[in-house]
């Protein structure tokens, strides 16, 4: 089938950046959860010494 | 969580069927055969991207006039998952235009106004990341994001007022244009899914500027004791 080639590559580059920007997304997402967790027990541990 | 659980699921179920129907629903189309199968998702991810740069504009009105942070939030969400949109829509588009045309590229109304567009949203997120002070951060950005957005009727435009290279708009393109009902119903079922798809991307990106800001918050607190 003539253009075929066309039609795969626009939908994979297509579908490569919408995951590849949900993924980062989801990256930047999983690293503040990280950081809120601690910075919540450093403040914990502040207000035990306390 | 259930519901971003939801939206999710729906946007995934729904862009595989619109990419099925696109394939084995839509009638092919006589001059450029198969070829033309990308129209459905180009111009949805268009369609997409101009919705979400649209709800971005009146969330930087809507942080000018109130200052409420959550603007500015939905305002960066906004204008990130339109860039994504965009740049879909600028690489299926020369694509398409190479084995249409026999060019990847040419500098017309259409085309240039949407490039133009990328740049004017990839400037406003550079400017998020020059400045410190989030109150200063939100207003210039939401005020630069209004002026960005001039260009979306343009773009919208560009086709209606300007005859050059890009086909003339099948919908809203006056008397002569449209498409075969077959054609017409996959289409707008393919803008839907890409809307949804659109709408989950933005809200995952907001819940992460809101925790941006808890962030922000719990260090203000950590520095204070």
């Amino acid at each position: 089938m003539k253009n075929l080639d066309s039609i795969f590559w626009a939908y994979t580059l297509g579908w490569a950046i919408f995951f590849g920007f949900y993924l980062s997304v989801a990256k930047r997402s999983s690293d503040l959860r990280a950081e809120v967790e601690r910075l919540k027990k450093s403040l914990s541990a502040n207000s035990r010494e306390k | 969580m259930a519901k971003r659980v939801l939206l999710g699921a729906a946007a995934v179920l729904l862009v595989i069927a619109a990419a099925y129907a696109s394939f084995f629903v839509a009638p092919e189309e006589r001059t450029m055969g198969v070829l033309q199968r990308i129209f459905y998702f180009h111009v949805s991810c268009a369609w997409a991207g101009l919705t979400a740069f649209s709800i971005g504009f009146f969330g930087n009105l809507l942080y000018v006039w109130k200052r409420k942070e959550q603007y500015d939030w939905l305002g960066v969400s906004c204008a990130e998952v339109g860039v994504a949109f965009t740049t879909v829509v600028l690489i299926s588009g020369p694509i398409w235009a190479k084995p249409a045309w026999g060019i990847y590229w040419t500098w017309d109304a259409r085309l240039t106004s949407t490039f133009i567009l990328w740049l004017l949203y990839i400037s406003y997120l550079l400017l998020r990341t020059l400045i410190e002070e989030p109150d200063r951060r939100a207003l210039l950005s939401a005020l630069f994001g209004i002026f960005a957005f001039i260009d979306v009727p343009i773009v919208f435009g560009a086709i209606r007022w300007w005859r050059t290279q890009h086909p003339a708009p099948v919908i809203m393109g006056g008397p002569n244009s449209g498409l075969a009902p077959g054609m017409r119903a996959t289409f707008f079922f393919a803008v839907f899914a890409m809307h949804i798809l659109m709408w989950f991307l933005v809200s995952e990106r907001y819940s992460l500027e809101k925790m941006r800001s808890d962030v922000e918050l719990l260090r203000q607190e950590a520095e204070a004791t």
